[in-house]
């Protein structure tokens, strides 16, 4: 698997703490020190927590499709205040990408290279979300709460 | 009535594009048939026995005259001109072709529906009570409640890939007609110390191979705090959930590992960590949606006493209608259990003339109950007989409600992949069987599966039967003594199975040696089972 196959979900971070290339060790080694992990679906993401500062890139692992706790794991992450990368890593189709973003993951490393353009439709496709979550998105019941009161004379 | 605006509209339309684009490219092999059923069954598209078969939801079992209009008009288009309610308040078609899917979907939400999430590893569609807003046993309408899960559940990122399936009913009454006892969630509106609503949380039931009845997790959630700790308690299950195991992965198994005061603990804790993220919409939201289930204007002072002198009338009226909250109207229920025909099914040409009755006489509103049969909820008595008279000439009239001839069935081996054995033709036998003693026999009611995943619900049925495989032939078990409602009660094996004339002989054996043990006219099949417990109908049956 080949870091080009990298894809990424916001633009590339500027910030020069993203280490792309630091290589992920299992939460169990992470005591002997390392800045980036790999959590795996059963491992514990508030495990991490006390740790948060040191890491650069928190890999999670979907090892078959249908897995789905590396989606709690990252957004436990992201309300525990990580801003380092969070890379989704695994059997992970272009159809989940939208709830990767909301998940709060940067990238993902996809057993199956995206197709680009299909990629980049999918991201654009809805316009709006029910539910706040981890990332910037605002739910539509706050854009209602805006327009209700904006239409106030 | 819920109605879209332009953001809720977006959604589904966007959902539609994205639909049509994932059909495109598994048309022209760009995706195998392996990657894109995930794809499908997030829109309720199963591949059946003989074909694509497409669930569509029915939020909280809700609709209006234009939308079971077009209900019909799918059912003429794209089906062989029917469609099956059911179980979960939702319509399916049994034969679809997929390149007519995304104009199907395209159909759909031009009049505010949608297929999201009838299928899957995600939360389904939120069911509610049937008579929500006419019952007069209600503490409020339980369906703006609904709408709100739905809108949270809707393309949930982080609750889209859960271990298993998951089902939240909803209900305002303490009568319970939405089973909430048997579901992953199961939510009753209840009122605080103070006099306001919150929600009395149940986790944990559920039928299928292990049925367990809920456990309450907490007497009384405030309503400004509903989102966020159905949060947590969705949190809880997808990270603790066994993946390992399908028939273990439902939050029911992890509510009864852990017990229901750990359980309990834990979503407390997680929603700790939850509450103070702003997750819960402001009180406005609750309020802009229940603006949109104001109470019909109904006339109090419409007249009570109406002309019952047509026995025939006179029995529909008695079995199938339901007291109003508002004095002269009732609700009425429309059976789609005629004895012979297939438990509910509806033509093209029936759910045309229901959607007209509906707007002619019912305020404009359908409900679809988990029994599988429709209800036209605030209805004027003086216009009973003028809807019955129509509904008779589309064979919609069988007065036969929670009686024998009521059955709820899976569509069984006839179409299902997962079944063991055919559920139809046993309703169907039963059915015509039962029906000319079911007047006497009063409330019994027969569920129906044909595998152990229960979409029949046989664990709840007063008599339930699960047909099995057993080497190779169709084999049926006979339960007895489960109940969905506030009484909830799980069903026990009675004894060795039937094969398909066995099973309904036994049912019937069970009957005759109920009458012959009944305390009254009043005592129902199940009382008489509680009173007595399963040996004299073991040895009836095996005896």
């Amino acid at each position: 698997m080949a870091e080009s196959t990298l894809f990424r979900l916001r633009a590339d971070p500027q910030d020069s703490s993203w280490a792309q290339g630091d290589p992920a060790v299992p939460l169990a080694d992470l005591a002997a020190g390392g800045t980036a992990v790999r959590l795996e679906p059963g491992d514990d993401a508030r495990a991490l927590i006390p740790h948060l500062a040191s890491l650069r890139r928190i890999d999670i692992s979907f090892p078959k499709f249908r897995e789905g706790r590396g989606f709690s794991s990252a957004r436990i992450l992201r309300e525990a205040g990580f801003a380092g990368e969070i890379r989704a890593v695994g059997v992970l189709y272009v159809d989940q990408l939208a709830f990767l973003v909301r998940a709060g993951f940067d990238a993902v490393l996809p057993e199956t290279l995206f197709d680009p353009a299909v990629a980049r439709a999918t991201l654009a496709r809805f316009p709006h979300v029910y539910m706040k979550a981890a990332d910037s998105a605002r739910p539509v019941w706050l854009l209602r709460e805006e327009r209700a009161l904006a239409a106030r004379p | 009535m819920y109605r879209y605006d332009e953001f809720d509209q977006a959604i589904v339309d966007a959902r539609v594009a994205e639909f049509r684009d994932q059909v495109a490219r598994r048309l022209n092999n760009e995706i195998s048939e392996e990657a894109f059923k995930p794809l499908r069954l997030m829109n309720g598209i199963y591949l059946q026995l003989h074909a694509y078969m497409l669930r569509v939801a029915i939020p909280y079992g809700t609709l209006d005259s234009r939308q079971l209009h077009m209900l019909a008009h799918i059912a003429r288009r794209y089906d062989r001109g029917y469609g099956h309610f059911t179980t979960r308040q939702n319509i399916q078609y049994n034969w679809m072709k997929l390149e007519e899917m995304p104009d199907l979907l395209a159909d759909l939400a031009s009049v505010e529906m949608h297929a999201f999430q009838t299928s899957g590893n995600c939360i389904r569609n939120i069911s509610s009570d049937q008579f929500a807003a006419a019952a007069a046993d209600e503490i409020a309408d339980p369906r703006p409640y609904a709408e709100l899960l739905r809108q949270w559940s809707t393309l949930h990122p982080e609750f889209s890939f859960l271990p298993r399936k998951f089902k939240i009913a909803v209900t305002g009454s303490a009568i319970d007609r939405a089973a909430i006892q048997l579901h992953d969630i199961g939510l009753q509106l209840v009122h605080g110390p103070d006099g306001a609503i919150g929600l009395k949380v149940l986790v944990g039931g559920g039928m299928g191979r292990t049925p367990l009845l809920a456990h309450v997790i907490r007497e009384f959630l405030p309503v400004a705090d509903y989102l966020s700790y159905m949060e947590a308690i969705l949190r809880v299950y997808n990270r603790h959930g066994r993946r390992d195991n399908i028939y273990k992965a439902r939050i029911k198994i992890l509510v009864n590992d852990l017990g229901a005061a750990e359980f309990a603990r834990q979503v407390e804790e997680e929603w700790a960590a939850l509450k103070p993220l702003g997750l819960d919409p402001p009180p406005s939201e609750l309020a802009r949606i229940a603006a949109h289930f104001a109470a019909p204007a109904l006339d109090a002072d419409a007249p009570v006493d109406i002309d019952l002198s047509n026995a025939e009338f006179a029995d529909w009226v008695a079995v199938n209608t339901h007291p109003h909250k508002v004095p002269g109207h009732a609700i009425v229920t429309i059976s789609l259990k005629a004895p012979g025909e297939i438990p509910g099914d509806a033509s093209a040409d029936q759910m045309d003339l229901i959607a007209d009755l509906a707007q002619a006489h019912a305020q404009d509103e359908i409900r679809v109950t988990h029994a599988q049969n429709l209800v036209l909820p605030h209805v004027r008595r003086d216009a009973l007989f003028t809807i019955w008279q129509a509904l008779k000439g589309a064979g919609l009239a069988t007065a036969n409600l929670d009686r024998a001839s009521d059955i709820i069935s899976c569509p069984g081996l006839d179409y299902c992949t997962l079944a063991n054995a055919r559920s139809i033709p046993i309703a169907q036998k039963l059915a015509v069987r039962l029906a000319p003693q079911e007047a006497d026999l009063g409330e019994l009611k027969i569920k129906i599966s044909g595998c152990i995943n229960g979409c029949g619900h046989h664990h709840a049925g007063h008599i339930g039967i699960l047909g099995v495989d057993r080497k190779g032939e169709e084999n049926y078990q006979l339960l007895l003594g489960g109940s969905g409602a506030e009484d909830a009660s799980l069903a026990r094996i009675l004894g060795p199975g039937f094969d398909e004339n066995g099973i309904v002989t036994a049912v019937e054996k069970v009957i005759g040696r109920y009458q012959t043990l009944r305390a009254g006219p009043d005592e129902r099949f199940l009382d008489t089972y509680r009173r007595v417990g399963a040996e004299p109908f073991k040895e009836a049956v095996y005896g």
